[in-house]
């Protein structure tokens, strides 16, 4: 499979999925696009026909509201079927705007409350390791959520029980809602944060470029530490108006003018 | 035998029995009585140290790996502190976590005010699907684990630490979603919840050498609470007084008048911490500058009496 035309099919479905609401988090969505397609195509261990398999690998998205790029995702894998996609946040839907374990199949864990989720997934990881089934549990953060203290907790918890089979990764993508993160409440230096609290530390210059994202998740499996890879992106990533939105593309409008000029920008790749 | 004793003894037996059951501290392991769990139990039995968010949601983790984690510390810590995590990661989530707080409201004794849980019942009860008990004594203590790990679901449990006299027996019949009546009456009704059962018993003595003949009703679980038995109670004797340790805004008052006000308005009066928060003191001390002793019991009690039509 060539990745960058499975990234880009998943781009034009996110743009689908927030354009025909009309709103959303598309900035977060398009931003985790390649790490979504190289853990989905060349490293997860799930069955999209059995989504609670046994000893599965779990993908926690801390960062919850990147649900459209999720589900996207999801649906490209089988789990459920392109209309579902167009659902998004209706009334009774399955897909609601930040991740719900309980509503879509291959979610798994809720997530919306900043720094939640990747507490989660450490608590997922010990159970993976009490019962030694051997899943590897895969955990995304926002860089702005690095802000939450809880992150800190889980840094620390992860490090003292040495879950080696945890590979998180943070989308280092530099905007935050009210801002540039630099200018709120900075996070850096990002690597040594996570290299003082005992992790081993990859960070991948370009985020978005599927084989050194592939190349860092391999390094990752191999450490005896649990593993924050860290990933240089750009919100907005792969459509011109949202790139060009800059901070104002955390959770934007999208008319169908928008949502058509963005299509044909990702048509003809696939 | 302390409460704490029986806590840990009967986690003991339970993990024993269910290899699914994991017990996580937060540097409270000690007080909470549950520090040799992780002798027996190096894998199962865990100290996260001082790091409530993270505790709460490593057990929904854990939990939505078919585990069955119990957190445990100190009331407040264990209740407004992590609210959220309790909320989103817990009950929204629709995870299975049993939450052990102890030293509720003026049991906390000489850790004063910032340790003081007055309003843990009323922060957990606004939640949907939490289930909130408190135990009264060991025996209601030990008969409620089994049944509490048989509940899928988010499930407080307030309980003192200390060693309280028994008020049940071993015979006593014990339904987690059932209240327990303590004694039948036709005067007026007194639902007392945990520490306070006790002190309702030390009134109920002096209320019956007045000739009053109470009922009293130990309201263990108090969300979900037991209407029917509320109901029943109040249209048998005509009025209520509520006996509780914890602010009477979001506790036991709270929940019994929203029952009583939608289905049989009768005259109500509460024993409770009136809106205040704690401070420092050993609990007769405490009893006495909330208004909590057996003597306001009393009190109150002839006074709601009096309301009677």
């Amino acid at each position: 499979m060539d990745l960058n035309i499975e990234c880009n099919k998943i781009r034009k479905l996110i743009l689908k999925t927030i354009g025909t609401l009309g709103v959303g988090h598309i900035g977060g969505s398009l931003s985790m696009v390649e790490l979504l397609v190289v853990l989905y195509e060349k490293h997860m261990k799930i069955d999209p026909k059995n989504p609670k398999m046994m000893g599965r690998d779990r993908l926690i998205v801390s960062k919850g509201h990147s649900g459209p790029a999720v589900y996207s995702m999801l649906c490209s894998k089988g789990y459920f079927n392109e209309d579902w996609l167009l659902t998004l946040n209706q009334p009774g839907t399955n897909l609601p705007s930040h991740c719900d374990m309980n509503k879509t199949p291959g979610v798994d864990m809720t997530t919306g409350s900043l720094g939640q989720g990747f507490s989660c997934a450490m608590g997922i990881a010990k159970a993976s390791k009490i019962k030694n089934d051997g899943a590897t549990i895969y955990t995304i953060i926002g860089d702005g959520e690095t802000q939450e203290g809880q992150i800190w907790e889980a840094a620390m918890f992860a490090a003292q029980h040495k879950l080696n089979n945890v590979i998180a990764f943070t989308d280092y993508n530099k905007l935050q809602l009210d801002g540039p993160i630099s200018e709120i409440c900075d996070i850096a230096p990002l690597d040594e944060k996570w290299r003082a609290f005992g992790w081993n530390v990859v960070v991948v210059d370009d985020g978005h470029n599927c084989d050194e994202i592939d190349a860092a998740i391999n390094l990752a499996k191999r450490s005896d530490k649990p593993s924050m890879i860290i990933l240089n992106t750009v919100k907005g990533k792969g459509i011109s108006f949202a790139e060009n939105a800059g901070v104002a593309n955390h959770s934007m409008p999208i008319t169908q003018e928008m949502m058509e000029q963005g299509l044909a920008e990702l048509g003809g790749k696939e | 035998m302390e409460m704490r004793q029986v806590l840990a003894e009967e986690l003991e037996k339970l993990m024993s029995e269910n290899e699914n059951i994991v017990v996580i501290d937060s540097d409270l392991s000690k007080p909470n009585g549950l520090a040799n769990l992780k002798n027996k139990f190096p894998d199962r039995a865990l100290d996260i140290g001082i790091a409530e968010q993270n505790m709460a949601c490593v057990a929904a983790g854990m939990s939505s790996y078919g585990m069955i984690p119990f957190i445990s510390t100190f009331t407040p810590f264990a209740t407004r502190r992590i609210c959220d995590q309790i909320a989103i990661s817990g009950a929204y989530a629709k995870q299975n976590i049993k939450i052990i707080g102890t030293d509720p409201g003026i049991s906390a004794e000489f850790n004063g005010g910032t340790h003081m849980s007055m309003e843990d019942i009323g922060v957990l009860r606004s939640i949907p699907e939490v289930v909130i008990f408190e135990p009264v004594d060991n025996i209601q203590l030990k008969k409620a684990l089994p049944q509490i790990i048989n509940y899928y679901g988010v499930v407080y449990i307030r309980t003192f630490r200390k060693a309280t006299p028994d008020v049940f027996d071993d015979n006593s019949e014990f339904d987690l979603f059932k209240a327990s009546k303590i004694k039948d009456g036709k005067d007026l009704t007194i639902f007392c919840s945990g520490i306070m059962v006790n002190e309702t018993l030390i009134a109920n003595k002096e209320l019956k050498a007045k000739g009053i003949d109470a009922e009293i009703i130990n309201i263990h679980t108090i969300k979900p609470i037991d209407k029917e038995a509320v109901i029943e109670s109040a249209l048998k004797t005509g009025a209520v007084l509520t006996v509780e340790n914890h602010n009477m805004i979001g506790g036991l008052k709270s929940a019994v008048c929203e029952v009583l006000m939608e289905e049989c308005l009768v005259p109500l009066r509460a024993i409770g911490v009136n809106d205040k928060f704690g401070e420092v003191g050993k609990m007769p001390y405490l009893k006495e500058r909330y208004k909590m002793r057996a003597q306001d019991i009393v009190d109150k009690a002839l006074e709601v009496i009096s309301l009677k039509k």
